[in-house]
């Protein structure tokens, strides 16, 4: 069956079954490996794109589910690390091994999306869902501030 | 220059120089002690040089090492320190992953051993490469050569102003002898404008736009997807399958049993789905019917483990190290502690999951591997395709997190079983349950610590008995078992001076798979040390900063106990000065909001000392830590923010093991299968985290995972401090706080 969405400012049809997750689809389809695969639970962040303008975990969403609607993923935020909060990780130096930070980045967009200022707790908020496991989160905090200009509590 | 390229450019590689394919210069950097242990069948490799410098005549540097990136930064530091030696902007330097070449290379990143070993290689190579630079400008200018200077990427003739570019000099200087690297001159360290100087990551844009290549993302055309089901028992063993309704499923290709590997590599087997995506294969396992033969381990659990362990410790163990009489000190003594630490298996819990992609044709093989063992990778596949070595390739990808879980060998065995049937490539993906079920754990242990103080508050004796689930019983051949080797780290050359010191070891049994967590064992034995050394201050009565500043004394180094040839001692003036340096910074003993208190520990691993003072308080029945200060000395510190940047996740990978999860067995099998019963630190847990790195000339040492042992003891030292409560056993429990 036929689903047809907006990828990264792309009119994208994909026949696969409806209820693959987004995040196989990206990934094994569409060979769009910026998103990870993390835990298959919503548990982790690693799968986080946007869903017309808002944070989703990927590998629980089924692919019909975002029939007629926009998806972005880290490729489409830009490929030169153009993006404010891009050179903001790239300033703090985040990174470890890198594989959460795809998710993290796009978690953090949709939050500065919302929240233009965020404090200490917004950013506690909603960066809840990501885990990193090489502890990258006080650069991630400090990131989220730069690209903000908003300073941390 | 691709590896496929390099590696039939190797026939004439032998030594050095190759006229017309610009400079070439190979060297050799020693291997970690972690492959040491994995791969002691190995034969050394009939070939020295296992790194190369290469300069093209365009102009491009590339370094050629067999060091895997995962997160801890050597893509970054390597070709710092080869920038150093040439004068050029270090980014420029291009790091390639060695190939598997069983001829030459010997790989393999772990043991927090990376900068370490390479530092003194590579400035050599790199400044041979400089002076042999400067011989072939000086004679195309025909000029003096102490008129030639390395500068800014080429050589440069400050009399006439002239430049060439290392490139424009590569052909040149390839015809030239290559430097005696033991007399090569070194450029001085007061000179360094890289080395010792902050610097972002190497490979840090491909990690905030999606462009970076982990195994995981392995492409290749015409590859299949498989998934395994695996005996969820440890040591159990198919029994049938009905793979009727999986090859239903939409997608799915095929499905067949491999066998379990019983020694090595020790995998589980179990039942195989393939299929033309990740999605249909894990569909089509979850419609497998499977029936498993429980086998010898289906009663393990971890009461039954611990009822082990006490019986254990009602019988005096091996004695490993005795000075003095620790047991007639301790009976005669007044002040004096009788405790117990208690620690659960860990999982590493990498964030990308286990997988490994290989395609085996009849001539040859080709794998792409998230692995910090290429060369055991390499081993493996030809092991079970029957191919020679030499035909296998392996590339070496980006990792989602290693830790240690990445030098095992099982999750490319099973890839390579599985391509052997299907012929075609195939990646072999673990879910998070298959990950943390199927991980090689760190051990599970039980620790009896007695100790006592004289009058004077001095420690007149510790003796401390372990038994645990030991890392090397895995390896050790039958009736050469030294369970007790990989289990005490620095617990068997305490800092602390007493004349009566015991140490004793029971190996304890279990079916459940071992193997080397971030900073291997320690991370337990870092905890008892700096817990009962802390308890024991406490009942001297004394400041905890003053009584370990007391017990390590005088400036003196104490040999490595296990490891005495070997093993670098430990230099107490160094340990000092982290604790003094982390003591300096918190302040110890400022002032704290109510309710907060500070704990400190310090720690000797991978040849670094590291000191850490922790501010914490004990918020609505939990535990809640607000700021850690650390002082570390690793040696000269190659990048300052990367050291820091360890540091910073180190603690982070404590905290989880001490607050948060826990591996736990229940007939024969792990409970836990996600980060939902398997929990991890948010980025609410984080505490505010500053680093000092100490300045210093001395050979660099490890950084990887010398962050983590002292960050439990000093949190939960801290706990003490705050409300009277010791902490003994993981992960924390409310309870044990109330």
């Amino acid at each position: 069956m036929a689903t047809t969405f907006t990828l990264n400012g792309k009119f994208t049809t994909v026949n696969v079954d409806p209820q693959m997750p987004l995040l196989w689809v990206l990934r094994d389809t569409l060979d769009l490996t910026g998103t990870k695969f993390g835990c298959g639970m919503a548990l982790c962040g690693a799968c986080t794109v946007h869903i017309n303008g808002e944070a989703a975990r990927s590998c629980i969403t089924p692919v019909s589910s975002v029939q007629g609607k926009k998806v972005t993923t880290i490729e489409g935020l830009s490929t030169d690390g153009s993006h404010p909060v891009q050179k903001a990780w790239m300033a703090e130096d985040v990174p470890q091994c890198g594989y959460c930070q795809s998710g993290q980045i796009m978690s953090a967009v949709a939050l500065l999306a919302k929240k233009p200022k965020p404090t200490d707790a917004d950013i506690d908020d909603a960066m809840s869902g990501n885990i990193c496991r090489c502890g990258t989160y006080q650069r991630i905090r400090k990131a989220i501030h730069r690209a903000a200009g908003s300073t941390e509590a | 220059m691709s590896s496929t390229s390099l590696l039939e450019r190797r026939s004439f590689l032998k030594n050095t120089a190759a006229a017309g394919a610009g400079l070439w210069i190979g060297f050799h950097l020693p291997v970690s002690n972690a492959q040491e242990n994995a791969a002691k069948q190995e034969k050394k490799p009939p070939n020295p040089l296992n790194a190369w410098i290469h300069v093209s005549p365009d102009n491009h540097v590339t370094l050629i090492v067999g060091k895997s990136e995962m997160g801890q930064g050597i893509m970054t530091a390597l070709p710092m320190i080869l920038a150093e030696e040439l004068s050029l902007d270090w980014k420029t330097v291009h790091i390639q992953q060695a190939p598997t070449d069983p001829a030459i290379y010997d790989l393999g990143t772990g043991g927090s051993g990376s900068v370490a070993g390479s530092y003194l290689p590579l400035r050599r190579a790199g400044a041979a490469a400089r002076e042999m630079f400067i011989t072939a400008a000086a004679q195309h200018w025909n000029v003096n050569a102490d008129t030639c200077v390395a500068k800014d990427g080429g050589i440069l003739h400050g009399a006439r102003k002239k430049f060439l570019t290392y490139g424009q000099l590569a052909d040149a200087a390839s015809r030239l002898p290559v430097p005696d690297f033991k007399t090569v001159p070194l450029k001085n360290p007061s000179d360094f404008t890289i080395v010792g100087h902050d610097t972002r990551r190497y490979e840090g844009i491909e990690k905030i736009n999606g462009a970076a290549k982990f195994g995981i993302d392995s492409r290749v055309p015409g590859m299949q997807y498989a998934v395994i089901e695996r005996c969820p028992i440890f040591g159990g063993k198919l029994k049938s399958f009905d793979a009727g309704k999986a090859k239903a499923v939409p997608g799915v290709i095929d499905v067949f049993s491999i066998d379990p590997v019983g020694t090595s590599a020790f995998t589980a087997g179990g039942v195989v789905v393939i299929a033309d995506s990740s999605w249909a294969a894990m569909q089509g396992r979850k419609a497998l019917q499977v029936s498993w033969d429980q086998g010898p381990h289906a009663s393990e659990s971890s009461d039954s483990l611990r009822q082990q362990f006490l019986s254990n410790a009602a019988q005096p163990g091996k004695v490993v190290r005795n000075d003095g009489d620790a047991d007639a000190a301790i009976s005669s003594a007044t002040k004096k502690i009788d405790v117990v630490y208690e620690f659960p298996f860990a999982a590493h819990a990498t964030m990308e999951p286990m997988n490994c992609t290989v395609h085996i044709r009849p001539d040859g093989a080709e794998a792409w591997v998230p692995t910090q063992a290429p060369q055991w990778a390499q081993d493996v596949i030809a092991g079970v395709s029957g191919l020679p070595r030499e035909s296998v390739i392996v590339h070496t990808t980006l990792m989602g997190g290693g830790f240690g879980r990445r030098y095992m060998g099982d999750f490319v065995m099973e890839a390579a079983q599985v391509a052997k049937i299907t012929h075609k490539p195939v990646m072999v993906l673990w879910t998070r349950e298959d990950d943390m079920q199927h991980d090689f754990y760190r051990p599970s242990s039980y620790h009896h610590l007695s100790g006592a103080v004289d009058t004077n508050g001095n420690l007149a004796a510790w003796k401390h008995f372990q038994t645990s689930t030991s890392i090397d019983a895995m390896w050790s051949a039958k009736g050469k078992e030294t369970p007790e080797n990989s289990e005490f780290a620095t617990a068997i050359f305490i800092p602390y001076q007493t004349p009566n010191y015991r140490i004793e070891y029971t190996l304890a049994q279990s079916g459940v798979p071992r193997a080397w967590w971030r900073s291997v064992e320690h991370s337990t034995s870092g905890f008892v040390v700096e817990s009962f050394v802390d308890e024991l201050a406490a009942a001297a009565g004394a400041d905890p900063l003053a009584f370990r500043l007391r017990l390590i004394g005088d400036d003196r180094t104490i040999p490595d106990f296990s490891n005495p040839k070997e093993g670098k001692p430990l230099v107490t003036s160094r340990l000092k000065g982290v604790l003094n340096l982390a003591a300096q910074k918190a302040p110890w003993g400022t002032p704290l909001p109510k309710g907060h208190a500070q704990g400190i520990a310090t720690y000797y691993s991978f040849e670094s000392y590291t000191a850490c003072v922790a501010e914490v308080g004990v918020e609505n029945g939990a535990i809640k830590v607000h700021r850690l200060v650390y002082a570390v000395d690793c040696g000269r510190p190659i990048n300052p923010n990367g050291v820091a940047a360890q540091v910073e996740g180190a603690a982070i990978y404590g905290l989880s093991a001490a607050l948060y999860d826990a591996i736990t067995i229940r007939g024969g099998r792990v409970e836990q299968s996600n980060f939902n019963d398997y929990a991890m630190p948010r980025i609410a847990d984080t505490p505010k985290t500053e680093v000092y790195v100490v300045p210093s000339n001395e050979e660099p040492t490890g950084i990887g995972e010398p962050g983590l042992p002292v960050v439990v003891p000093a949190i939960c030292n801290a706990v003490f401090a705050a409300t009277g409560k010791r902490l003994r056993r993981f992960p924390i429990r409310n309870e044990d706080l109330a």
